[in-house]
């Protein structure tokens, strides 16, 4: 069952002014209730245009974008679809608004005038789900950006969320904090069916994902899975993206005569191809 | 000539319940013409220590020498010398582009250059070299506004107004932070090709392993204020568990190598790039056979 | 790393005052402000050090730092209490050139120091033992009856808490864009207040684009998660007023009643 769908969803910015942009043109896309998408594209190509569609932060210029059914346009609706799909965003000090870590998870719900006690009970539990229990007293200041980008999550979470749009999420942060937000996206995607969007410029991370998006120019360059998407490397380099290592090596051999199954993707797959190959031809 | 830090600690906001010692007991040598990396997790100290390489921050204790010229301290004499020291040593923070502040791209580039006492037509052409090195043509880009520029030329902006001063050194805090692969593969051969054009020092902070394999001829490896390691790319990462435990990762391709070396496939690890795994996985292959 | 740094003077603690519902805190404190000024005899000022050395001692917050918060005003004090002691006239005691120290001068200028000591500790117990967002959701609170008027209680409280959360940000902004142009060779601390001034610009212009950029997407921040203004909102951490407040404003009315005792008797 789909639960977002762009039908020809045009955005410009500042339409009819002279300084107008087409950020992105007749995309046509639907994404899966419960999947994990990633979406790929260089810096301008219409990603973010595109992810703040589906809470309503943006609204179409032309065509339509649904969020379980709901239209994003329909002012009544956009309550309850905001309600449904929480934002990360990439900046990780510009998303949150209290000074102490549970008032901020707080405020979602707070928003939404649910009951002190029902609160209480939905920022805890969305602390232990991001693993941030123990900060929750912290000045947000105070945290690593991993933790910050987690307890952004969790705000989402105290909603109630089916669905995270999350918007270069790790772009600022250092390994450690890439491989902590990733965690518990992936954790959240499992153990609880949550329908992630997730756009990235880390090859590595979006490989995890069950389907990738290609953004180019405003429109959708390929969509495929991802064995499908990298193991198209000239077509992925052509876009000013890059494929992850395993999968570039793989790409190599096999074009310099190496006989690799196609679909290589993880240091895992590769390793085990190699080990085959050179069995075989023992 | 070299940077030259010996025994640097610095602690913050000392004497209170907040005090954090930032930098403990750190010495090493930048010789002239040498690429090193400083590599460490956020808060492993190594913002801290670029600081201290054009005395931007004094040492608590240690001396921190710039062609043999101290420092280190926060009297009037060491905050001249550390005034001079910013005309050698360039630094350029984590995303400059947000200390751009002029109405067009020269006058922001000039203000380095014109702090050094340069006008006219000496400004002018020190302006345009910059721009040039960055690979932002002068006649296109001088009058326009840099906040109507795209990410990545926002940032090529700003780096310029740093080299508009002619370091000898130049020291660059995650330089490639937040942009496309696209825009880090340009930035990264950018800084190659400016190292060799003006045989420049160079100081690069990342946590690009890939990156400090590819351009780095020595690593520091920063953790907890303490400097971990300082040795050639390959030897630091030879020590797989040092890494791990300043929160680094060995780059990829060493990792994809010497896990085919476990299953028994004879690749060489003395070159970690692209073109040399593949060569090296290819070599052990026919060797199989 | 200015990131350290803590707004406000909050002094985390858990003893009675630190307990007390703000609201309550906030009130009170007003009346008690109000009393000094109404009752200035001998009796009442005695009482009322006294009251505020035991709620001091109460606190739990070190003496030192309490009296700490006097040093910034510390000439204000000095000085009213010099005007004092020479423009009153009355019995003499002492002469200094043409300046006549007088019994009554030195009394006033002994009750309005006080005053002022007071005053300052008073205000300094409330920001040692509330936190700076407690002190906000009072304040929101205790303005709310006024939004019938049209004033904004709940903007101006969530105006507060953005700043509070921001303020360390910026801070540690500040200091990074400085040190970005210093090392162009920027200079703020040599030449006239002019020239100063001008050197400020390239710090303020960035810090002003970034706080535009932060406001812009804290803005779209806060939409995302369904905030749309105080109406229909909740709060998670509802003041409530419990047995303790009851117990300090039966003291406060208990102290106004002495005081009323002591001026009628007198």
């Amino acid at each position: 069952m789909s639960f977002i769908e762009f039908h020809d969803l045009t955005h410009c910015y500042n339409q009819g002014q002279e300084n107008e942009h087409k950020a992105i043109g007749g995309v046509k896309l639907s994404i899966e209730k419960g999947s994990f998408t990633a979406i790929l594209g260089r810096n301008g190509s219409g990603k973010s245009t595109l992810a703040k569609h589906i809470n309503g932060l943006l609204l179409p210029t032309a065509g339509s974008c649904l969020v379980d059914g709901k239209d994003t346009r329909k002012a009544e609706e956009l309550w309850q679809i905001r309600r449904q799909v929480g934002m990360v965003f990439q900046n990780p000090d510009n998303q949150l608004i209290a000074a102490v870590v549970e008032d901020d998870v707080a405020f979602g719900p707070e928003n939404l005038g649910m009951e002190p006690e029902e609160i209480r009970l939905k920022v805890n539990a969305a602390l232990r789900a991001v693993n941030m229990a123990k900060y929750r007293t912290f000045a947000p200041h105070l945290l690593s950006g991993g933790q910050k980008q987690r307890i952004a999550i969790a705000g989402a979470l105290a909603m109630d969320t089916e669905c995270l749009v999350l918007d270069e999420p790790t772009a600022m942060l250092d390994p450690q904090g890439r491989e902590e937000v990733m965690r518990t996206v992936q954790k959240l995607h499992e153990e609880r069916g949550i329908t992630i969007v997730y756009i990235t410029h880390f090859m590595e991370e979006a490989s995890v994902a069950d389907r990738i998006v290609v953004m180019d120019k405003g429109n959708v360059a390929a969509d495929g899975t991802p064995r499908e998407i990298f193991a198209d490397v000239p077509g992925m380099k052509k876009r000013g993206l890059d494929v992850p290592l395993a999968a570039e090596v793989a790409w190599q051999l096999r074009h310099q005569g190496v006989k690799l199954p196609e679909t290589i993707l993880t240091e895992d797959e590769l390793v085990e191809a190699l080990e085959a190959y050179t069995c075989q031809s023992n | 000539m070299s940077i030259e830090l010996k025994q640097v600690s610095y602690t913050y906001m000392p004497k209170t319940p907040y005090e954090h010692k930032a930098l403990d007991d750190v010495s090493f040598t930048l010789a002239e013409g040498s690429f090193t990396a400083i590599a460490g997790h956020t808060g492993s100290g190594k913002s801290t220590l670029v600081q201290h390489l054009n005395g931007l921050l004094h040492p608590e204790c240690g001396q921190v020498l710039v062609d043999g010229v101290d420092l280190a301290n926060s009297s009037k004499t060491g905050r001249q010398a550390a005034k001079e020291a910013r005309n050698k040593v360039g630094m350029v923070f984590q995303y400059p582009e947000q200390q751009l502040f002029e109405e067009t791209i020269a006058a922001d580039i000039a203000f380095g250059p014109k702090n050094q006492g340069l006008e006219g037509e000496a400004l002018v052409k020190r302006v345009k070299e910059a721009m040039e090195l960055m690979g932002l043509d002068y006649a296109a880009y001088k009058d326009r506004s840099p906040f109507q520029l795209s990410g990545g030329q926002k940032r090529r902006v700003a780096i310029a107004g740093v080299l508009a001063l002619r370091p000898k050194y130049l020291v660059l805090d995650e330089p490639t932070a937040g942009l496309d692969p696209q825009g880090r593969e340009d930035l990264i051969q950018t800084i190659c090709h400016l190292r060799k054009k003006w045989k420049l020092t160079i100081v690069f902070v990342s946590h690009n392993m890939e990156d400090i394999a590819r351009l780095a001829d020595s690593v520091v490896i920063m953790n907890h204020g303490q400097m971990a390691i300082k040795a050639a790319p390959q030897t630091a990462f030879e020590q797989v568990e040092l890494l791990q435990a300043a929160g680094l990762q060995e780059p990829q391709m060493l990792h994809l190598l010497h896990r085919l070396q476990a299953v028994g496939l004879p690749v060489k690890t003395d070159g970690i790039q692209l073109e040399d795994g593949i060569r090296a996985i290819k070599e052990a292959l026919s060797h199989v056979k | 790393m200015l990131s350290n740094i803590t707004i406000g003077q909050y002094f985390p603690g858990n003893s009675i005052l630190h307990r007390l519902d703000p609201r309550v805190k906030v009130l009170l404190l007003f009346f008690f402000l109000i009393e000094i000024f109404l009752f200035s005899n001998a009796v009442a000022y005695g009482i009322f050090s006294a009251v505020t050395f035991a709620l001091m001692l109460l606190s739990g917050v070190p003496l030192r730092m309490l009296l700490r918060s006097l040093k910034p005003l510390w000439w204000i004090i000095l000085f009213t209490f010099v005007i004092h002691l020479f423009s009153n006239p009355g019995t003499p005691i002492a002469q200094f050139l043409l300046f006549t120290v007088t019994w009554e001068g030195l009394r006033m200028g002994c009750f309005i120091s006080l005053r002022l000591v007071l005053l300052i500790l008073m205000s300094s117990l409330l920001t040692f033992t509330t936190s700076p967002l407690k002190l906000t959701d009072a304040l929101e609170s205790l303005l709310s009856p006024f939004r019938r008027f049209g004033l904004p209680a709940h903007e101006l409280a969530m105006m507060m808490t953005i700043a509070l959360r921001f303020i360390p940000t910026l801070i540690e902004e500040t200091d990074k864009i400085m040190k970005a142009q210093q090392s162009r060779g920027a200079d703020f601390t040599t030449g006239n207040v002019m020239k100063r001034l001008r050197n400020m610009v390239p710090i303020l212009v960035p810090l002003f684009l970034s706080a535009f950029r932060r406001a812009d997407e804290l803005a779209m921040a806060m939409e995302a998660r369904c905030y749309r203004g105080g109406v229909g909102r909740t709060q998670m951490k509802s003041l409530k007023t419990g047995a303790i407040d009851y117990l300090a404003i039966g003291g406060f009315i208990l102290l106004t009643a002495s005081l009323i005792g002591v001026k009628v008797l007198a």
